[in-house]
């Protein structure tokens, strides 16, 4: 397949379409302009629809009334927009209603800077809104894995019917890269997976001769509003099982990098540096970060690991709080941070870790 | 004997309304089941609920419905009906939900001239959470956060949703109706009919207003109430068509 040249924000959209999703609606919000941008022109083109609502607020209902009629929608923002978003993310998880949303990361809190940060990483993996609902939240580093996983999220946002968070940031949101696009699916195949949400879709069933659909997220009957909970919570569990997280070097690693997204691509660069230094520096980065791949740790030999270093753009450092339940205070958790959209440097990482192999 | 009328299998007929005595709910549910059987939209109605005593209803109607956040009818609204431009949409809210928290996105879907259907129930007050002071509330009525009424002072005059919407170009059909006797109530079924039959054409945004009651948290008996919606309300929020693009057109 043809490998093209994108920009990280239009590649996203680009792979949204191709994943079959043919709603979008957003509020304009910088570093993630060009996502709306793009399918203003695109959506059309496939014969779907794009809206630009009043705010985030609306985008994200707009969205909850789009996806509960089985079509793949998706919305993206940035930040202090995905705040906005979680009173309909919350709904959106209660009612069991599939779609992707796209935070492409900016500093925080607040308005906070437009630049690259990594400041929202307890908000997309802890509570994006009330009531304790989770998402599978994904993780890209690169413009090709931003493309992989937003056209895999639809299907596990459909699979589980729950909302799916594409979690990137400034960077890959405006970095141009060569990537490989997916096949687009056909126009049948998209139809096909809509007519696959009927019985629980919002599409006016017969009352007489079907059951009709209620797309609610709450119940009056406590018993079976607390069923609703313990089926979530038992998709939530179920996710454990897919954790994914790149690991490099960790064979004979003394020191571990971890950090994920953008943050893990500057990470893995200095690892190869110090590698080739003779540092016996090893490396994981979460691909998912909930669920978060505690896994990849447990497997650490703690006899020869001397410590961890935790690498985030976010301060304080949010992930360094998984990673030490992970670790268990088997060996010491670091960490090595910027925020406010200071980008990372892949010198500092390597002072760092070089302070710690010593 | 000859049966001429019949209860809308709309309803289910083994639940109990929990609408309080007096409370208009439990009539425009009626007239909106008698109306989509009418018009034979049955199997192709998604109705979407704001919050507030309307919520009861999802488990009255026999067909699709969802809840959607406090407010976010019309944006919730705008995604059901542009993804499924078959599907007969229609929100129903009361005046807390649709002209307070959700007046932002009421005020642009009607700005976008959605193709759907707003059924806009408007009592004066914020009923399910316990008869605190809505933006419709009337000066001096007293409201459960404003224990000596209304004073404009300090929350200003009643807000007239119909007027305010008719300042944009995009709605087509603006009427507000009551139920206050039968002669109205049959004004308001005619309303919902023509709203929805707007929509079925294709002709964008309707918004049917029904100004009725609530004896509980009006603290009045039914009767009283129905006064008090006839002496006050009605002077306040005057019935008829605001606006009606098909007469334009004609
Ligand atoms: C975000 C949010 N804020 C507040 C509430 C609480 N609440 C439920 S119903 C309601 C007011 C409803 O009043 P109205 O829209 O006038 O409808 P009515 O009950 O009078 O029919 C409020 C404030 C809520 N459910 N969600």
């Amino acid at each position: 397949m043809a490998r093209q040249f994108m920009k990280g924000c239009e590649a996203i959209a680009e792979a949204a379409v191709r994943s079959g999703c043919r709603f979008f609606a957003g509020y304009p919000i910088t570093p993630q302009n060009e996502i709306p941008e793009y399918l203003s022109r695109r959506m059309p083109e496939v014969g779907g629809t794009f809206v630009q609502g009043e705010s985030e607020v609306a985008s994200i209902n707009i969205i909850y009334g789009a996806a509960q009629t089985g079509t793949r929608a998706m919305t993206s923002s940035s930040s202090c927009g995905i705040s906005l978003m979680s009173e309909g993310l919350s709904f959106l998880a209660g009612a069991r209603v599939p779609m992707v949303v796209v935070n492409v990361q900016r500093g925080g809190p607040g308005i906070g800077a437009i630049q690259p940060a990594q400041q929202d990483y307890n908000q997309a993996t802890k509570a994006s809104g009330n009531g304790g609902f989770q998402m599978m939240v994904w993780a890209p580093s690169t413009v090709q894995e931003a493309v992989d996983m937003t056209y895999a999220a639809f299907d596990y946002a459909q699979r589980d019917r729950n909302p799916v968070m594409i979690l990137a940031d400034g960077v890959l949101g405006t970095i141009m890269e060569p990537v490989v696009l997916p096949e687009p699916r056909s126009a049948e195949e998209v139809a096909r997976l809509k007519a696959i949400c009927r019985p629980w879709a919002l599409v006016g069933h017969n009352p007489e001769t079907e059951q009709r659909a209620l797309v609610d997220s709450g119940d009056w009957n406590t018993k079976k509003m607390e069923q609703k909970c313990i089926d979530n919570a038992a998709l939530y569990e179920s996710w454990q099982a897919e954790a994914q997280a790149e690991e490099l070097f960790l064979e004979d690693a003394e020191v571990v990098v971890t950090a994920y997204g953008i943050s893990g691509r500057i990470a893995k660069s200095a690892v190869k540096l110090l590698r080739a230094e003779g540092i016996k520096v090893g490396m994981i980065r979460p691909r998912t970060v909930n669920p978060f791949p505690a896994a990849s740790y447990e497997k650490l030999d703690y006899g020869r690991v001397k410590a961890i270093l935790d690498v985030e753009m976010s301060i304080p450092a949010q992930m360094v709080n998984d990673v030490r339940l992970a670790v268990k205070d088997r060996c010491p958790v670091e960490t090595c941070l910027h925020a406010g959209g200071e980008i990372m440097g892949r010198r500092e990482i390597m002072d760092a870790v070089r302070a710690l192999y010593r | 004997m000859e049966k001429i009328y019949s209860r809308t299998k709309l309803l289910r007929e083994d639940m109990v309304s929990g609408f309080c005595p007096g409370c208009m709910h439990g009539t425009i549910f009626k007239m909106i089941g008698e109306v989509l059987e009418e018009l034979h939209m049955e199997s192709k109605v998604a109705m979407v609920l704001g919050v507030g005593c309307c919520g009861l209803a999802k488990e009255y109607v026999t067909y699709d419905n969802t809840t959607c956040p406090h407010g976010r009818g019309c944006a919730t609204a705008t995604g059901v009906k542009r993804a499924n431009p078959e599907t007969l949409v229609f929100t129903y809210q009361g005046d807390g939900d649709l002209a307070s928290i959700g007046l932002a996105e009421t005020m642009s879907a009607a700005n976008r001239g959605e193709n759907f259907t707003v059924i806009f129930v408007n009592n004066g007050i914020y009923g399910m959470t316990g008869g605190q002071l809505a933006p419709t509330t009337l000066v001096g009525m007293k409201a459960s956060t404003a224990p000596k009424g209304r004073n404009p002072k300090e929350h200003g005059y009643p807000m007239h949703v119909c007027e305010i919407l008719n300042q944009l170009t995009a709605p087509y059909y603006l009427e507000r109706c009551s139920c206050n006797n039968p002669a109205n109530t049959r004004k308001t079924k005619a309303a919902i009919k023509k709203a929805f039959q707007n929509q079925i054409e294709g002709k964008g945004f309707s918004l049917v207003e029904i100004v009725t009651s609530c004896p509980t948290n009006w603290g009045l008996d039914p009767l009283d109430a129905l006064g008090f919606l006839e002496d006050k309300m009605l002077k306040e929020f005057p019935l008829g068509v605001i606006r009606d693009k098909s007469k334009e057109e004609a």
